[in-house]
């Protein structure tokens, strides 16, 4: 099976969750479309979505919840 | 009681940092700047004698982690700790643990910090100091006839409040007697609607309001002001651009304003630098006390500009148990000063945040300007905290020959690599209701939404 990974569109601080008392927007296995929230990232204070960029099933989580990224970095591995 | 300090620990970043180490420098201290991870090749790390790893990028377990910042302060050997603004600057826990493990704070007792940080508190402390206040209800009215005599003393327009509302919603404005009558009904049915609580109360509604705020100094025992300063140039409550004096403010309200933020300061024996804010109605020349904010501000140099202090110096020297050394006859304001906030941050794109690695830097120089920054050519600027780059600051004879001066410096500043509001700035200060310094609170967002799409064509 091919993979494809999400990378992030910033730098900053990436977060899985929306905020932190609720669940994560994804977890490992969950099924995905083209343009999902899948977290955001956290640059100099103000929020930005990640979007998924293709349909297909995550496989694998790269950065962890809270994870400093640079832009580019992938942060998710999907199954497509 | 006069406490030696030798070395002072810098428990902030960014340009503030700098400039404490600055004013400490020149009191002849050593200095000691924490630091996240992220931070470790900043121009504050570079200039201490000292830095001091505390901890992850994310300021939640750097900057602003309590225990992390006193204990690396302890360690260090440091006497004092400087919260500079923001983060722990206005956490009254920090300063308790500050002073607990034997260390001396750089700003008010933590009860002044508590007692300033909360709104009723603050609000009580002004009104009991002969303070104005934005006439109002001060609490829920209960019914029609009540509600008549709260009008009776603030006049038309009010502002109609749910009690349970907030965030601007089940606020209705009354122009006359009339429209008051109709609109309380309507209003205390929809808040019961909407927020189960039909509860409502009163204030005066300050239609064109301009935000001013008068900069204190007190030793715990006096307290002297250095004037005014204007930040009514505002996006999203964030301040923009900032002068000082306020042009538009006729001399006996000038000093009837400094002389209420005295009487506030010197009722709570305030120690430190502070600042008063007050909005101010320039139809009836009416001030309001908005918050007291206990700590060194951002813009606290166009004040340093006018009056020839060093408001950051005096602050660590007050700290070390010495009296003010500055009367308030000594203190003269000279022309007028202009600050604009440079900010990594796209103006054409919606502000959308901007860091990146500087690649080429021209810092303006030349009579009367200053600027006040954490950059250098080759930095990179991390995207964890606040777009603040630097601010450029400039004094001249009259605010007239400041604007002019102010554009030339805006012309000269070069900064590569990322995008600035620079092209913000330089926009506003051809503006010709900005030259006029006709603007309220509610201008610059007004302003920008017909011009941000221009900003980047038009400058860069």
């Amino acid at each position: 099976m091919a993979t494809k990974d999400i990378l992030s569109p910033l730098p900053g601080t990436f977060y899985r969750k929306p905020s932190p008392d609720a669940a994560p927007y994804k977890k490992e296995g969950d099924a995905v479309k083209k343009g999902d929230v899948i977290g955001l990232i956290e640059v100099m204070k103000s929020f930005h979505e990640v979007h998924a960029d293709a349909d297909g099933t995550i496989a694998s989580f790269i950065a962890e919840n809270e994870e400093p990224v640079m832009a580019g970095q992938p942060l998710i591995t999907l199954n497509i | 009681m006069t406490r030696k300090v030798k070395t002072l620990f810098i428990a902030n970043r960014g340009e503030i940092a700098v400039r404490i180490n600055r004013a400490a420098k020149e009191l002849g201290l050593k200095t000691v700047q924490a630091h996240s991870l992220a931070d470790a090749e900043s121009l504050a790390v570079k200039l201490a004698d000292v830095s001091v790893n505390i901890g992850p990028p994310a300021a939640s377990k750097s900057y602003l982690n309590v225990d992390a910042v006193v204990a690396a302060a302890v360690a260090s050997g440091a006497d004092a700790v400087h919260p500079g603004y923001g983060f722990l600057a206005e956490n009254a826990r920090f300063a308790e643990a500050v002073e607990a493990a034997g260390l001396v704070f750089v700003g008010p007792t933590p009860h002044q910090i508590r007692m300033m940080g909360d709104k009723v508190s603050a609000l009580e402390a002004a009104i009991a100091a002969g303070v104005p206040t934005v006439p109002g209800s001060r609490g829920r009215v209960e019914t029609p006839e009540e509600a008549a005599k709260v009008v009776e003393r603030t006049g038309f327009p009010v502002m109609i409040k749910a009690s349970a509302g907030g965030g601007g919603r089940g606020i209705r404005v009354a122009n006359s007697r009339d429209e008051f009558d109709r609109l309380m009904p309507q209003a205390s049915a929809e808040a019961l609607a909407a927020f189960g609580d039909g509860g409502l109360y009163i204030e005066k509604f300050v239609s064109s309001a301009r935000h001013v705020e008068v900069q204190v100094l007190g030793d715990g025992h006096d307290v002297v002001h250095f004037f005014e300063r204007e930040c009514s140039l505002q996006r999203r409550r964030q301040k923009v651009w900032e002068e000082a004096p306020a042009a538009m403010l006729p001399e006996d309200v000038r000093m009837r304003l400094c002389q209420s933020a005295v009487d506030l300061a010197k009722a709570v024996n305030y120690r430190g630098a502070g600042t008063i804010e007050y909005l101010y109605d320039e139809t009836t020349r009416e001030f309001y006390f908005l918050e007291m904010n206990t700590r060194i501000q951002v813009e606290h140099p166009v004040t340093e500009m006018i009056t020839g202090y060093d408001l950051v110096r005096e602050m660590i020297r007050i700290s070390m148990g010495e009296r003010l050394r500055i009367q308030q006859s000594d203190i003269v304001m000279r022309g007028h000063a202009l600050e604009c906030r440079i900010n990594a941050e796209d103006p054409a794109k919606g502000f959308m945040p901007a860091p990146g690695t500087i690649d080429s830097l021209t810092i303006p120089g030349g009579t009367g300007v200053r600027f006040d920054t954490l950059l250098y050519q080759g930095y990179t600027v991390p995207p964890f905290y606040d777009s603040l780059l630097g601010k450029l600051i400039v004094w001249d004879e009259n605010r007239e020959a400041a604007m002019n001066r102010m554009q030339r410096a805006l012309h000269e500043l070069k900064i590569g690599g990322l995008k600035t509001t620079k092209p913000l700035h330089l926009a506003l200060a051809v503006d010709p209701d900005v030259r006029a310094a006709r603007f309220d609170t509610q201008f610059l967002e007004a302003w920008l939404e017909h011009r941000a799409a221009m900003l980047e064509d038009q400058w860069t």
